[in-house]
């Protein structure tokens, strides 16, 4: 097990490695640099520009320095406003990951009790609504549903804040409650967690509806076991692992939700960051941010490998 | 001998009026089973006839009153009788708008399924055919793009090939590439999942025997049998390509002005949101019809031709 821990582990620096090596040289490509501006300078002072931050240098070059550094664990700095990369990531990185994370933790708990739910009912009307979200849910694009949110919720109720994130900014204050404004923090994190959720619910309904018909559920009804230790411990904890094989998938959803998230709460997150990044040619910043993500994404679909191991005993990983 | 013939014909007859089953292939049955899921009939009609309507717009002058891009002076309006799904800040026609961004939209969803079952296919029978060795490169190569985020790529593609003069790369082609081109590792692990198990069987040992190539083998036994399920993943891929691209646009990062897309349309209609609401609505209530339709439709293909169901 700790073995395969490590090789897993081990196994994500060349991943960091090629992603890395893809975006660097797929970014040279992009018409521009970080300093094309629409005004003409003089060649000097271009020069003077290019050469400061080593873009004088050939792509290979400049490519294996940043490597260099990089494995020093220096990402650099931005060229917008000279900052180091890594606190941009910090900074940035801890209000998008409050956001993932209670989104994650809103979607797998409505998820799972709704498709639980679904699944007892099965064809009874509850089982409907609940397969009605799950479908809606999952076809409606989260800015459809920001929008839609924003418009009753906010506009026209008056009940949320529109514009930035109500969670702590730095680590320090996360246990502070005057730190959190609920105001601003609901509307992103339903936008954000209603399409994993719907599809977490999908997957949870069918997996139950499939356990459900198996034999040892109904040994355990007939031994006259309550219905709840039924479900919860013979039915749902077998359910699970086509549930978490989706966790994967969702990790990437939520990724790529954020963008479209922070963009329309104005929220300055790290989507929004590589968006400015990109536009921009912030060489730098985009290496940082494609790198963290990609780190993210790894260390999840990691995490739910083990996880499947301490779900089923039967999963041994050596 | 007489007898011995008789004996080795006569349970095949047999057999045949045993099971009384007239020949039809795995694809009839498919088909079959396909038709009497009404969920997934009726939305492959309403797609049809939405994408008829979106697709002919241009060139019929009932359906399409108004070119997409002609301003007016009737700006923000509301449905009425002359524009049906009403008018943007500028005045433009939001029917004829929407029906280009369901164009789009279509387009994006299908372009870049050629793109996926193109490279899907081709690593997955490249690993699946290939030595040890080629196996573990493409898989641990496909692995290591299943982990590239998807919308960070596609952005960054983006911004390299839009706008360049290059042939028969159109806009709209160089967002199905760049979604393609990342979205293929699913395709390509299925299929070589497929090809491994089939290898085992015994039809493709029997093809073997009887001196069959080894391309012959691929192409008209084993590929043919993997199908099934990239059809399915394929189908589920639309919606998602769909998704993606209504994103892009969402952020600006899509198929760039003057033409107008789904989520260009959202992105517009959300910033006067407060004196309009129709110009959210309608291209909303567009994206989300054609991702349903298209689950729809992937839901009904996988319960006909996914075995296990039966």
């Amino acid at each position: 097990m700790l073995g395969y821990i490590l090789r897993r582990v081990l196994w994500i620096i060349p991943v960091l490695w090629v992603i890395a090596t893809i975006t660097f040289f797929l970014m040279h490509f992009v018409p521009g640099g970080p300093f094309t501006r629409e005004k003409e300078r003089p060649p000097a002072l271009e020069r003077a520009i290019q050469a400061e931050y080593g873009l004088d240098k050939p792509v290979y070059e400049q490519y294996a320095r940043y490597l260099g550094k990089l494995v020093r664990g220096d990402l650099g700095i931005s060229f917008r406003d000279r900052q180091p990369v890594i606190e941009t990531i910090r900074t940035q990185g801890f209000i998008s990951g409050q956001i993932a994370f209670l989104s994650l933790l809103i979607a797998v708990t409505v998820g799972m009790t709704l498709g639980t739910l679904s699944a007892l009912k099965h064809n009874g009307p509850l089982d409907y609504l609940g397969v009605l979200f799950a479908t809606i849910g999952a076809s409606v694009p989260h800015f459809v549903l920001a929008a839609f949110l924003s418009t009753v919720l906010s506009v026209q109720l008056g009940w949320f804040d529109l514009l930035g994130w109500g969670g702590p900014k730095a680590a320090s204050d996360l246990l502070n409650p005057s730190a959190y404004d609920y105001r601003k923090m609901v509307l992103p994190v339903i936008a954000l967690s209603t399409l994993p959720a719907a599809y977490i619910a999908r997957v949870t309904r069918a997996s139950m509806l499939e356990v459900l018909n198996q034999d040892y559920i109904r040994t355990a009804r007939a031994k006259g076991l309550r219905e709840y230790r039924v479900v919860l411990r013979h039915t749902l904890k077998n359910a699970m692992i086509p549930v978490l094989t989706v966790i994967g998938p969702i990790a990437a959803i939520l990724v790529s939700g954020s963008f479209i998230i922070e963009e329309m709460f104005n929220i300055s997150g790290i989507g929004k960051e590589y968006v400015v990044a990109v536009r921009g040619r912030d060489y730098g910043l985009i290496m940082g941010t494609t790198l963290f993500f990609t780190l993210i994404v790894s260390v999840s679909s990691l995490v739910v490998d083990l996880l499947y191991a301490v779900v089923d005993p039967r999963i041994r990983y050596s | 001998m007489a007898t011995g013939q008789s004996v080795i014909t006569q349970p095949l007859v047999l057999g045949d009026d045993m099971w009384g089953r007239d020949h039809r292939g795995l694809w009839t049955d498919a088909w079959r089973r396909l038709v009497r899921n009404r969920l997934a009939v009726a939305a492959l009609f309403f797609l049809i006839v939405v994408a008829s309507i979106a697709f002919l717009a241009p060139y019929v002058h009932v359906i399409e009153r108004y070119s997409p891009s002609a301003t007016s002076r009737e700006n923000q309006l509301g449905p009425v009788a002359d524009h049906w799904f009403g008018t943007d800040q500028l005045g433009r026609d939001m029917w004829s708008r929407t029906l280009e961004g369901i164009r789009v939209s279509i387009q994006v969803g299908l372009g870049t399924q050629i793109v996926v079952l193109t490279l899907g296919l081709f690593f997955g029978v490249l690993a699946a055919s290939g030595g040890r060795l080629t196996d573990n490169v493409v898989m641990r190569f496909t692995d290591i793009m299943f982990s590239f985020p998807d919308l960070l790529f596609v952005i960054l593609l983006r911004q390299i090939l839009i706008g360049r003069d290059i042939p028969l790369l159109t806009n709209t082609a160089v967002i199905c590439l760049a979604i393609g081109l990342i979205g293929w590792t699913t395709i390509a692990r299925l299929v070589r999942g497929q090809m491994l198990s089939l290898a085992q069987r015994d039809f493709v040992l029997a093809a073997r025997a009887l001196g069959s190539p080894r391309w012959r083998i691929i192409v008209q036994h084993m590929l043919p049998n993997t199908l099934g399920p990239v059809i399915v993943a394929i189908t589920f891929g639309i919606p998602t390509a769909i998704f993606l691209e209504a994103s892009l646009s969402f952020l600006g990062l899509g198929v760039p002005p003057p033409v107008a897309t789904l989520g260009s349309l959202v992105s517009e209609g959300y910033r006067v949101i407060q004196r309009n609401v129709w110009g959210v609505v309608f291209p909303a209530t567009a994206i989300a019809t054609l991702m349903l339709c298209f689950t729809f439709i992937g839901d009904g293909l996988r319960d006909a031709l996914d075995p296990r169901t039966r």
